[in-house]
């Protein structure tokens, strides 16, 4: 089996008051390795639980979670994240920050001088991967939101993990900057040969990054359809416009719309216009 | 015309919400509030309604504390009252940052001391003084007890707030890196929590002169706040003054050396 991630009968509920609606019932998704996958769906659908279940930050209810053949139990340096904010060390500089797993024991043992040596260059050939060179020195509070990121995502990176989670990494960026974060990923995907994980609650965002695009569902949290991405490896911002892209942006919205609940929403609306129009009434 | 507009800009700039301040307009308004209650009070005496056993003058303040720096020992009194207070601070600092390090990453020791320490914290320090007397007795300890009843069980209560207050996702971010629990304490909560550490030790140290005064007016033969009491005894007002005076420019420069220590600790938080 080549199936890096393995979720099955996966099940959270928070706190132990009877009839919360779960959080997650019965998740079922198998992630093949090297696949970058990303998770869409309305707020309350369980997308990034389900994330923070895969880091093992956050315990399950049932149901188990294999990655490489090995069941999940609690966090490991070979499944790294990507926190939206507030997670790099203020105190310290971008390239100390990149490096801090190497303060770590577990990055330390056995490690002979040689290794050493292909640490530090590999956080200098990811410095300048992310285009951080010249800001190598700084603090993370002199960096834009972006460039914060990009030292995040190099930090994640450090540690060569097996399986990258990503929860909504850019989801504090503007429009313009989020762009260039998006073929940088790609980029940074294609050269790293890791297994990702991206939760995303931008639709268009979703389909330009996965080969696999998963809709979530809110009460209970629950994978609702999987989509293939009609695009070819290398991608380009160009295919935001294509026919195939805009059907498929098109089909993701309306089941989201139709998952999420705001179509009570809609019919709600419609019923307090019609209240206010006398006319119809009669 | 179109200068006093400018002028009213400025004015309107200085008043916005939350608004900005040159260092140089800092600064001479700030000397404008450490001189405004002086000039209170000397227009106050210039009156002349006012008996100088009630107010006396500035000058006469003044040349009290040159006599007692000449004929009384005022580096004297000076000096074991700050000794005192930096005992009583220091024994109170280490013993309530480990235990707060404790209560702020552990849910069981939380629940154990926190209840606990809200509790004898509302118990006033200044009723402890007989008690410390008849435990302790009357030595420099006695003083050192005091002050550490009246500043540990805050400082641990605000020490532990600052440890619940790192970022949640700097914590996580460690786990998923593969930090051990120990090396989260020493790696990412210590370092992050360090500078509000530093803040309430800067605040709580205030509360130590508090109680330093406390103690010398009850169960002391020197410092100045058994200078101020004996002075009441005499009616030597000037003298009041004065040891009030000092105690409050001691305050001010250990606080101003506290904010510079903050500034050359923590160069990230000043760096933009």
């Amino acid at each position: 089996m080549t199936d890096k991630i393995h979720i099955t009968g996966l099940d959270k509920v928070f706190g132990v008051a009877p009839n919360t609606p779960k959080a997650l019932d019965g998740i079922l998704l198998n992630v093949a390795a090297n696949e970058f996958v990303t998770l869409v769906g309305a707020s309350g659908c369980g997308k990034s639980t389900l994330l923070r279940i895969l880091a093992g930050l956050e315990d399950r209810s049932a149901g188990q979670i294999i990655i490489n053949g090995r069941p999940v139990s609690g966090p490991s340096p070979e499944r790294a994240m990507v926190f939206q904010h507030y997670s790099l060390y203020p105190w310290l500089s971008v390239m100390q920050n990149i490096k801090f797993s190497r303060n770590l024991r577990t990055g330390r043992e056995n490690l002979s001088s040689s290794d050493v040596e292909i640490a530090s260059g590999r956080a200098d050939a990811l410095l300048s991967l992310m285009g951080l060179g010249h800001v190598a020195d700084h603090y993370p509070n002199q960096l834009s939101g972006g460039m914060q990121q990009r030292v995040a995502i190099a930090r994640a990176l450090m540690g060569r993990p097996d399986v990258l989670l990503m929860d909504e990494p850019f989801g504090a960026l503007d429009a313009q900057s989020r762009e260039v974060m998006h073929d940088l990923i790609r980029h940074v995907y294609a050269l790293e040969k890791a297994t990702v994980v991206f939760v995303t609650h931008d639709v268009e965002e979703a389909i330009y990054l996965g080969q696999r695009v998963v809709v979530m569902a809110p009460r209970p949290g629950r994978i609702d359809s999987i989509y293939t991405v009609p695009l070819p490896e290398k991608r380009e911002q160009d295919m935001k416009h294509v026919p195939e892209f805009l059907a498929l942006k098109k089909q993701i919205l309306a089941r989201i719309r139709e998952t999420s609940g705001m179509k009570t929403d809609f019919d709600m609306l419609e019923q307090l216009t019609r209240k206010n129009q006398p006319d119809a009434s009669l | 015309m179109t200068e006093s507009k400018a002028a009213s800009g400025n004015l309107a700039r200085l008043w916005r919400v939350r608004g900005s301040l040159s260092r140089r307009s800092y600064l001479v308004i700030a000397s404008l509030g450490l001189l405004s209650p002086l000039v209170l009070w000397l227009w106050v005496v210039s009156t002349g309604k006012i008996d100088a056993v009630f107010m006396p003058t500035p000058l006469s303040v003044l040349s009290r504390i040159a006599e007692w720096y000449q004929a009384d020992n005022l580096l004297g009194d000076a000096w074991i009252s700050i000794y005192r207070v930096s005992m009583g601070f220091l024994l109170s600092a280490m013993l309530a940052l480990p235990l707060a390090l404790m209560i702020g990453v552990y849910k069981p020791v939380q629940a154990f001391f926190e209840p606990l320490t809200d509790f004898v914290r509302y118990m006033p320090a200044v009723a402890f003084v007989p008690l410390v007397m008849v435990w302790v007795g009357i030595e420099e300890s006695a003083k050192i007890a005091i002050i550490f009843i009246g500043t540990f069980f805050q400082m641990v209560l605000m020490m532990a707030e600052d440890v619940r207050r790192v970022p949640i996702t700097q914590i996580e971010a460690a786990q998923t890196m593969g930090a051990t629990p120990n090396e989260i304490i020493k790696l990412v909560i210590l370092p992050s929590a360090k500078p509000a550490l530093m803040d309430t030790l800067r605040v709580t140290l205030g509360w130590a002169w508090t109680y330093l005064v406390v103690a010398e007016l009850v169960a002391a033969n020197s410092g100045l706040g058994y200078a101020i009491m004996k002075a009441q005894r005499f009616l030597q007002t000037d003298k009041i003054f004065a040891g009030i005076l000092l105690i409050g420019v001691i305050g001010l420069a250990m606080d101003q050396a506290f904010r510079w220590l903050h500034r050359i600790s923590f160069p990230w938080m000043y760096r933009k």
